[in-house]
């Protein structure tokens, strides 16, 4: 690990102004002390956020948006009964996400942040357009099992790996920043980019930005009966997501009068699939329709690699999400992680 | 010493007793001192750099960078390494490979050593080596199996001829009433022991201590001995406790010797641990393989031949091939048995030995194979295995020296249910909607008895000191072996003191093979009983003992004394024996044995029989193992709690080969891209569910005097074709690869 | 640079200086404190083998640097006995051999005592799976694990209850 300043802010004055280019924020660590290992990540300077005040709270305000603080940990949100009845998928999507130990210790502004899996990039042996600008894409043409089917470019086929960022984007969450040229919001469609040309600009987060907060609208409260989260992966438990979906519906006499859908793994950012969420409005819920509508989401899909298999699994993750949300929420949310096997009265054995 | 030989009777109350590990106290408490727990003073930390490139040559390193990092003491390069004294493309010992220890700045796979850096912490090592920053010609890496020509290499199928044939293969195929020509493709798949290779080494002068987790203690002093030019006996290896070898910690490695030899060059004690993703080159995996299976019938069902063809990797340097196609020769009943081994070799580190070698392999495919021949005949694999049942061994004809394979098939198909299962595939759905399936296999796992010694002193106050370097790397050589040491003198167990895993003990043989506790077990067992044997002289000999004037002979070891067979009024305690004759202590020697003309006449295997049951996404095509049930008989269980977690560790091996291992090479640089458990995965404790392990009990008076077979490594025979056939019950698609993924079945 | 950090571990209070900002949790216990019941199976956070406590909740000590713990409580598997009285969990895993080698048993153990106190498991053998899903074991001692926790996650519970009756 190449040697850093380590900066310990008592305010968040202090941590803006201690940043300069080269500079990594801390939060958790899951990931960037992971990639600081493996030197895919060299900052000059860590500065820890463990002592900020203010960002450790979960608060829902007069008009029922819901505040989360950056550094909300990912279980302790997870838990948070309130939390987990009003936005019960990502509560589930949350605890579908890597180990208790790292759930315990990661944050959710880390949770937006965290780089891709792509083998390429996590080994700063290789050409990697998005660690080092210009020198290629080793992954075109290497091996590894997570690569795009949608909004991949030339230069980047990576995916972004997040399970909790998948319902955020379905339900149009904001995220609060904060930076040397003061506060703002970012909408979370917007947030994390598709690589086109540049894909070592992840996110709209200019430098020195600071995230404060993530916000979820009163209206995503709204989905709450109907949401669920299913992630695929190679092992029952603790993987990176093959494939993932968010889907979450308003249902009223009968009558889907609003949709949602994310997928997760396929793209360099959550997938928000608004054709699919319009073809889905008006309409009585049914697996036809829900067929018709991840057929729609995956529409301009194409494989990046030799991943042409993810394609119809993708479709078929968003037709199951949607008939499990359709269903109804589970009693007791979260359930077990989002898991194919995850029975909603799990068996005692 | 042919008394000692003899099949001895058992009268002590600790073998066969379900105890929890002796060493669990210090296992749960993080007291159980692995080796690079030990932080001797004045230590370097030794770190190494892997090449990122499989064939080739390293064309720079930036030394001046590395060395310039605060906190590095030194970097260790083709360039300036010290000499060795042996020759590490020799092979010192029998279980030996050539290493690479910075000879030359040829790459030869990708994970070879480059470079070490010394510092004096670890995070200042790790960066040194981060810093040399190497530079290549790279060439373009051969890393598949058709990449390469097959060709037959010597070593063979380790310790077997690479071509071996019985019967008449012609007749028997013209003879087939029908046949299957499958292929099977099994991955790379690496050790991965939860502790990797580490070594904690000091010199002193020309003495050598190594904390070193080892399966093979004393063997493992003559091979570091060699590289250094000092005698066997200089060097002591400690190795109380290894993380898990499976095969991968019997060996000297490069790195570890480039540690010992840092260590000597600076004369400060050095730690090295690899890392996670060092763990992929240079410690040993086991090989791909390619085998290409024939089976025929004739007219009711019965095998005609089976002709089992296996291809394996092997390095560019040496010659290790997966004995994959060994599998087929001692299983089920044909006419014709033919079975052959190929290597290609590759840039690759070489393989090893790794859990059930050859077996796991072969038995994946041939246990498919069976199941597609069973279902060519329109029978019950169950059915089929049995209609093929062997009863003397298929090919030689020798007599088994027992094999309860029948009731193994019979209870475990009882527990599981098997009578229940329809024929046909892709019948059975759970009420959740997942496909269900059934399949089974046959596990079949050799008995190997290796050398080792032993060695027991009787004290005084009626206590036990037994002595044997063997190790203990999860097993439970700490709690079985000093079972069977107490029984040896009739003793309770909490009167021995049992000394292992230090190689100045009495060479206790190779934790290897699934043979260490019949091994070091035999030694230990005919040592106490060596002490019996003299105590029972001295006090036969003796006209003050109420045992003088009886014959040796009758003499049995129970509670603490010596009594007469059939007349157990008449006998003496040990303690008093030895104190009438004066004696603080008394020593007896003993050694593992087995008789040349059974070894010679018999065919000696622990079976099983493994069911399993998965479910599967219909739609999704998740799978999971929801249900396994293996059924052994592998002779005398010493331990039945610990032999159960062997067995059940063995079948989760099982699910790992089916359905997860496989290292993944960039096609371009020969790199592992996977190396690390994120993107090598084995299974999490969520992928495990319902497991049942059942042992039925054999009588082998041939297999050694103790009648252990042993039970490391069978479970995972059987286990990978069982869950591979209920794939295929569930869905109906038979797939020929390992491991099987989600996108296998779309 | 040199930080000074004060943190707890296992019940005794440590002033340190640490020289070296890049030091994990997992490395400052093993090489620097003397703690080497703490094991490095991946030091990625893949494995879970470095699993502690540090205020109450698991963690993986290979991901977390030491500067960050100022004023932490750190409990390792050496301080979860008390005196000779093993912790249910520490009894469990020996009565149901949740392990072979015992390499990856220090952190299934703190991972298992971090569980329990989460409470999201319960007894319900599918949850202690899932939730002991962060702790690799290559001996595949999972059977064992998980009856273990469910044992001690019973018998705490029974202890509790008599304690408060």
């Amino acid at each position: 690990m190449k040697m850093f300043d380590f900066i310990r802010p008592a305010s968040i004055d202090e941590a803006i102004a201690a940043w300069r280019p080269g500079a990594a924020w801390l939060g958790g660590g899951t990931n960037l002390v992971d990639l600081m290992k493996t030197g895919a990540a060299q900052p000059d300077r860590l500065i820890d956020l463990g002592r900020l005040p203010g960002l450790d709270r979960i608060e829902t305000g007069a008009e029922g948006a819901t505040r989360i603080g950056a550094r909300v940990g990912n279980a302790d949100l997870a838990r948070d009964a309130d939390f987990a009845r009003r936005f019960p998928m990502v509560a589930e999507a949350l605890l579908s996400g890597a180990s208790g130990q790292l759930r315990n210790a990661a944050t959710v502004a880390g949770n937006l942040m965290q780089r891709t899996r792509c083998p390429y990039f996590q080994n700063p042996e290789t050409a990697c357009n998005k660690r080092r600008p210009g020198t290629g894409c080793d992954a075109r043409g290497g091996v590894g099992d997570n690569y795009a089917v949608l909004g991949w470019s030339d230069d980047c086929i990576a995916t972004h790996p997040s399970d909790f960022c998948v319902p955020l984007a379905a339900l149009d969450a904001v995220v609060e920043v904060i930076g040397p040229n003061g506060a703002r919001e970012i909408a979370f469609a917007d947030f994390h980019h598709l690589p086109g040309t540049t894909p070592d600009r992840e996110t709209a987060l200019e430098p020195g930005e600071l995230i404060l907060a993530l916000r979820l609208p009163a209206a995503a409260a709204e989905f709450a009966g109907h949401a669920r989260y299913l992630k695929l992966r190679d092992r029952t438990s603790f993987a990176f997501a093959t494939v993932s979906a968010a889907a979450a519906l308003k249902i009223e006499g009968g009558i889907i009068t609003g949709a949602r859908l994310a997928l997760g793994a396929v793209a360099a950012k959550p997938w928000r699939a608004a054709e699919a969420e319009a073809l889905l409005t008006g309409h009585a819920p049914d697996a036809a329709l829900f067929d018709r509508a991840a057929e729609a989401a995956l529409s301009d899909a194409v494989p990046a690699h030799d991943n042409a298999w993810k394609i119809p699994i993708a479709r078929r993750v968003a037709a199951r999400a949607l008939a499990l949300a359709a269903r109804g929420t589970p009693a007791r949310m979260p359930a077990l992680p989002a898991s194919v096997f995850a029975a909603e009265e799990p068996a005692h054995v | 010493m042919s008394d000692t030989m003899s099949r001895p009777m058992r009268f002590g109350s600790n073998s066969g007793q379900p105890l929890t590990r002796r060493d669990g106290l210090a296992k749960v408490t993080g007291t159980a001192t692995f080796a690079a727990d030990n932080h001797p003073r004045n230590l370097l930390y030794a770190v190494c750099l892997p090449a990122t490139i499989a064939r080739g040559r390293v064309a720079h390193l930036d030394v001046a960078a590395a060395e310039a990092h605060p906190g590095v003491s030194h970097v260790m390069t083709p360039q300036n390494r010290p000499p060795l004294q042996g020759d590490p493309s020799e092979k010192p010992t029998m279980f030996s490979f050539r290493i690479e220890v910075l000879q030359d700045d040829t790459v030869r796979y990708a994970g070879q050593p480059i470079a070490m850096v010394l510092g004096e912490t670890i995070e200042a090592a790790t960066e040194g080596a981060r810093l040399l920053n190497p530079r290549y010609e790279t060439m373009t890496p051969r890393i598949a199996l058709d990449q390469n020509e097959p060709e037959a290499l010597e070593p063979g199928a380790l310790g077997r001829p690479a071509d071996v044939e019985h019967g008449d293969m012609q007749t028997a195929r013209n003879s087939a009433a029908q046949g299957i020509d499958v292929t099977y493709e099994t991955a790379p798949q690496y050790h991965n022991a939860m502790e990797t290779h580490a070594v904690v080494a000091q010199w002193d002068g020309d003495r050598l201590i190594l904390d070193m987790p080892s399966q093979a203690l004393v063997l493992s002093c003559a091979g570091y001995a060699h590289f250094f030019g000092i005698p066997a006996g200089n060097v002591t290896l400690r190795s109380p406790f290894l993380g898990g070898g499976f095969g991968s910690k019997a060996i000297p490695t490069g790195p570890q010797v480039l540690a010992i030899l840092a260590a000597r060059m600076t004369g400060r004690p050095v730690k090295l641990m690899l890392t996670r993703q060092q763990m992929f080159g240079p410690v040993g995996h086991r090989g791909a393989t390619r085998q290409r299976l024939r089976l025929g019938t004739d007219d009711a069902a019965a095998l005609s031949f089976i002709d089992h063809e296996g291809v394996s990797e092997t390095s560019s340097f040496d010659d290790f091939l997966e004995p994959a196609a060994n599998a087929s020769q001692g299983l089920y009943a044909a006419q014709a048995l033919r079975s052959t081994h190929r290597g290609v070799r590759l840039d690759v580190g070489t393989p090893s030995p790794m859990r059930a070698p050859g077996e796991a392999s072969g038995s994946a495919a041939l246990e498919c194979a069976m199941d597609e021949m069973a279902e060519a005949t329109g029978l019950d694999p169950l059915e089929f295995r049995l209609r093929n049942y062997a009863e003397t061994e298929p090919g030689t004809g020798k007599p088994y020296s027992s094999k309860a394979l029948r009731e193994c098939y019979a209870e475990g198909a009882r527990r599981f249910g098997w009578s229940r299962r329809p024929l046909a595939p892709r019948q059975m759905q759970d009420a959740d909607g997942m496909l269900v399936g059934w399949g089974m296999g046959t596990a079949l796992f050799p008995c190997p008895m290796f050398a080792a010694d032993a060695r027991a002193t009787l004290r005084a106050d009626g206590t036990a000191l037994f002595e044997t370097s063997a190790a203990d790397m999860g097993q439970g050589a700490w709690t079985a072996l000093a079972q069977i040491a107490a029984d040896s003198l009739g003793l309770p167990i909490e009167k021995i003191e049992f000394r292992s895993g230090n190689s100045t003990l009495p060479d206790g043989g190779i934790a290897g093979g699934s043979g260490h506790t019949a091994t070091a077990g035999s030694a230990l067992d005919a040592s106490g009983r060596d002490v019996i044997r003299q105590l029972g002289s001295m006090a036969a000999a003796d006209p003050a003992s109420p045992l003088h004037g009886a014959d040796n002979a009758t003499f049995q070891a129970r509670d603490g004394r010596i009594e007469v067979e059939g007349d157990p009024a008449r006998g003496e305690d040990l303690a008093a024996i030895l104190h009438r004759a004066g004696l603080e202590q008394l020593e007896g020697q003993g050694s593992a044995f087995r008789k040349p003309e059974d070894a010679e006449n018999r065919a000696m295997n622990a079976h099983g029989a493994v069911f399993a049951e998965v479910k599967i996404d219909p739609d999704l095509c998740q799978m999971r193992v929801t249900r396994l049930v293996g059924a052994f008989a592998a002779g005398r269980i010493i331990n039945p709690r610990l032999a159960e977690s062997q067995l059940m560790g063995g079948m989760i091996w099982g699910v790992s080969f089916a359905l997860h291992e496989k290292a993944q090479h960039d096609p371009r640089t020969g790199r592992i891209m996977n190396a690390d458990f994120a993107g090598y995965h084995i299974p999490v404790n969520a992928d495990i569910r319902d497991l049942e392990v059942i042992t039925i009990h054999e009588d082998d008076p041939y297999v050694n005097a103790l009648g252990i077979k042993g039970v490391g490594e069978i479970g995972i025979t059987g286990t990978v074709g069982a869950i591979a056939n209920a794939i295929r019950h569930a869905t109906g698609r038979r797939i020929r690869h390992f491991p099987i993924r989600i996108e296998d079945l779309l | 640079m040199s930080l000074s950090i004060s943190f707890t571990v296992n019940g005794t209070r440590r002033d340190l200086t640490i020289d070296d900002p890049r030091v994990t949790l997992l490395d400052l216990l093993r090489e620097r404190l003397g703690l080497p019941g703490t094991k490095k199976g991946c030091d990625r956070g893949q494995c879970g083998a470095c699993t502690v406590l540090v205020n109450g909740r698991r963690i993986n000590s290979c991901l977390t640097l030491a500067a960050t713990l100022d004023g932490a409580r750190i409990t390792t598997i050496e301080g979860l006995a008390q005196g000779d009285a093993l912790h249910p969990v520490q009894t469990a895993f020996i009565e149901n051999d949740g392990f072979q080698c015992g390499y990856c048993t220090p952190g299934q153990i703190m991972s298992a005592v971090g569980l329990i106190a989460e409470a999201s498991a319960g007894e319900d053998l599918e949850r202690i799976r899932e939730g002991m899903s962060g702790n690799l074991c290559r001996c595949a001692a999972y059977h064992g694990i998980t009856r273990a926790v469910q044992q001690a996650t019973r018998r705490m519970a029974e202890a509790e209850q008599e304690g408060t009756a």
